[in-house]
């Protein structure tokens, strides 16, 4: 193979893909099948929603994507790399390097400056700290947040803490964020500000997303919709696939 | 990460974030560490005015006698038999850890200066004595070993004999004395030493040459006792295994035959300093650990209560690429770093609480920094020993469960 075409092949590769996936939870005597083989390809660029109801096998899907936990069967190949059986530590060193998260309960530290929320990733990856503080400046201003650099997050609106989340899962710029019901807790308004600022991350970044939601509304502002039920890939919509 | 720094700023860090929860975490360190402290500085200042006194009497003597001897099966008492000489201390003087040995030729006698007389105690010794008593000179000098060397008639006088012999207050040094008739020239006077802890008066001496005392006085070879002075306390004992090893030899003593001398030390003053530095240094091993467990155990449970709380934190931490063993790391130098605080704390509560019952108890106190250093470092361990468990429950946490805990 020429190496040429080895750079294509890796321009090409998909962010995420997933082949035969499952997760088997058991409990005690009963095993639950959380995902039943589950064949997905994530592109970089992509905004994706995941959907389904609970239940569905969307969260697992999400944590198992998020190299938080191992899947029971199938392989997961991570920006080309298998990595569907790696320790603890080596999956902590990818979400390190190169992943972000956004939960919908913003989980910022009490008690600590929004600054130093956004830069502790950068601690666990061992950047220097004034590169830290360069880069949390940097990717708060990207969000609109950098006016709340000192503030705690009992001092902070609920959407204005979504933001310095979002802004801690840039810092590492990430090859997929995660962002996990990140507005099940924010009212209509604060979450279409949110999803705003996800859409200008994907659309003017070229950021991959993957949303996971259960509100059509929030799923709408995603570019692709896969949704789940019962462990199963049931719907793939692409809205680019059918403009086109 | 590897980055030490990093992980301490983020232990302090979260350690300011709950300011009085770490204050009242690190009180049971505090409280031990000061009671140590305290303890020790009281303890040590007694040992240190204990030792004074001893060394008042003379510094590490010990004090060899000729045996008894047994005359048609009665025996005398020790100091009757006539086997000491002054070659015995010479050889004596030659072992390690004997600073210096002076013979004592003790003669009771009456001495006469003019036309006053006195009942009092000759001792013949030699010019190491004033050092093994550590008895200074009032006035004049002390006779040198060529006044050994020579069996010079040369004397120094106790205060009392100075006041009694020289009531109308004459300077006695160039004057001459007679014992037993022989003359001999006061050459120096010996300051006050007072009463001895058995009720005789020290001062009530004359010190001359053991030769002199020997060859113009006694007419004997032998001497009284043979007056030995160790290095330091600890060679207290060796030396009179030694000088017992020794006489032994010199006296051709075969095993298991009785000594013709015996061999004695301060050893009731003695054992009763040590022994009180034992209980001492016993009651304060446990104050110390009693105190310092439970302050470890305080520790422990706040960490345990902390870990619980922080559980989405953990979570958080895991999630944006922590490492268990960075988890790990983090929340161990938390505990360390609260238990040597509280150490720091205490050592500072502890030299105040000394200070105050040095100015109101007038106790002698003394802090010893290696005791500082050692309670220091006995915190930090102790937090990292109480901290492990908590800690290890930290980075056993699963990122999923830990980020879903309400």
């Amino acid at each position: 193979m020429l190496v040429e075409e080895q750079i294509v092949e890796q321009l090409s590769q998909p962010v995420v893909r997933v082949e035969g996936l499952r997760k088997v939870y058991s409990l005690g005597d009963s095993e639950v099948i959380a995902l039943a083989g589950i064949d997905l390809e994530i592109r970089a660029g992509e905004f994706i929603a995941v959907m389904g109801p609970s239940g569905s096998g969307k969260s697992t899907f999400m944590q198992i994507t998020g190299l938080l936990d191992n899947p029971t069967d199938g392989h997961y190949y991570f920006e080309g790399t298998d990595v569907s059986r790696l320790d603890g530590d080596a999956r902590a060193d990818i979400r390190s390097r190169r992943l972000g998260f956004v939960f919908q309960a913003y989980n910022l530290l009490p008690r600590t400056s929004a600054l130093e929320n956004v830069e502790l990733p950068m601690v666990y990856a061992g950047v220097p700290a004034a590169e830290r503080a360069r880069i949390a400046h940097e990717k708060m201003g990207i969000v609109g947040v950098a006016h709340l650099a000192q503030h705690h997050p009992n001092q902070m609106s609920g959407g204005q803490q979504q933001r310095v989340a979002i802004a801690r899962s840039l810092v590492n710029n990430p090859g997929l964020i995660l962002a996990d019901e990140p507005t099940g807790a924010l009212d209509t308004k604060t979450s279409e500000d949110v999803m705003r600022i996800f859409r200008e991350l994907n659309e003017q970044q070229g950021i991959t997303i993957m949303l996971v939601t259960h509100e059509p509304d929030i799923a709408a502002h995603a570019k692709r919709i896969v949704t789940f039920r019962d462990g199963h890939v049931v719907s793939d919509h692409d809205k680019t696939e059918v403009a086109a | 990460m590897s980055d030490f720094t990093g992980i301490f700023r983020l232990a302090l860090q979260a350690l300011i974030r709950n300011k009085v929860r770490s204050m009242l975490t690190m009180l049971g360190i505090v409280i031990g560490v000061a009671a140590v402290i305290v303890t020790v500085a009281i303890g040590s200042g007694a040992r240190v005015s204990v030792q004074q006194s001893i060394n008042s009497l003379g510094s590490n003597l010990i004090v060899v006698q000729p045996g008894s001897v047994t005359s048609t099966g009665a025996r005398g008492g020790f100091g009757t038999a006539s086997t000491l000489t002054p070659a015995d201390g010479m050889a004596i003087a030659q072992l390690p850890g004997v600073s210096a040995v002076s013979p004592a030729v003790t003669i009771r006698t009456q001495i006469v200066a003019g036309d006053n007389n006195w009942q009092t105690t000759v001792t013949g010794v030699a010019p190491t004595y004033s050092f093994i008593r550590s008895w200074p000179m009032a006035s004049g000098s002390f006779f040198t070993q060529n006044d050994v060397n020579d069996a010079a008639k040369v004397a120094v006088l106790g205060q009392t004999d100075v006041s009694e012999l020289f009531p109308n207050g004459q300077n006695p040094v160039g004057q001459t004395i007679l014992i037993k008739g022989v003359p001999f020239t006061v050459v120096g006077t010996l300051t006050a030493l007072g009463q001895s802890s058995l009720g005789t008066d020290q001062d009530d001496t004359v010190l001359i040459p053991y030769t002199s005392a020997m060859q113009r006085i006694t007419g004997q070879t032998t001497v009284s006792q043979l007056m030995v002075s160790a290095t330091t306390g600890d060679e207290i004992a060796p030396v009179q295994t030694e000088v017992t090893t020794l006489l032994e030899q010199r006296h051709a003593i075969a095993a298991g035959r009785p000594d013709d001398f015996q061999v004695r030390n301060l050893q009731s003053i003695a054992a009763a300093a040590s022994s009180t530095g034992a209980v001492m240094e016993f009651l304060l091993a446990g104050v110390a650990a009693v105190s310092l467990i439970v302050g470890g155990i305080g520790i422990m449970n706040i960490m345990m209560v902390s870990v619980t709380e922080r559980t989405r934190e953990i979570g958080l931490r895991m999630s944006v690429g922590a490492r268990s063993a960075t988890i790990l790391r983090q929340f161990l130098t938390e505990a360390t770093v609260l238990a040597a605080c509280g150490g720091v704390i205490g050592v500072i509560a502890g030299f105040i609480g000394t200070f105050i019952v040095a100015a109101l108890a007038k106790w002698p106190t003394q802090i010893p920094i290696a005791w500082v250093l050692f309670s220091i470092a006995f915190s930090a361990l102790v937090g990292i020993f109480f901290g492990y468990y908590p800690a290890k429950k930290a980075a056993g946490l699963n990122p999923i469960e830990a980020l879903r805990f309400e």
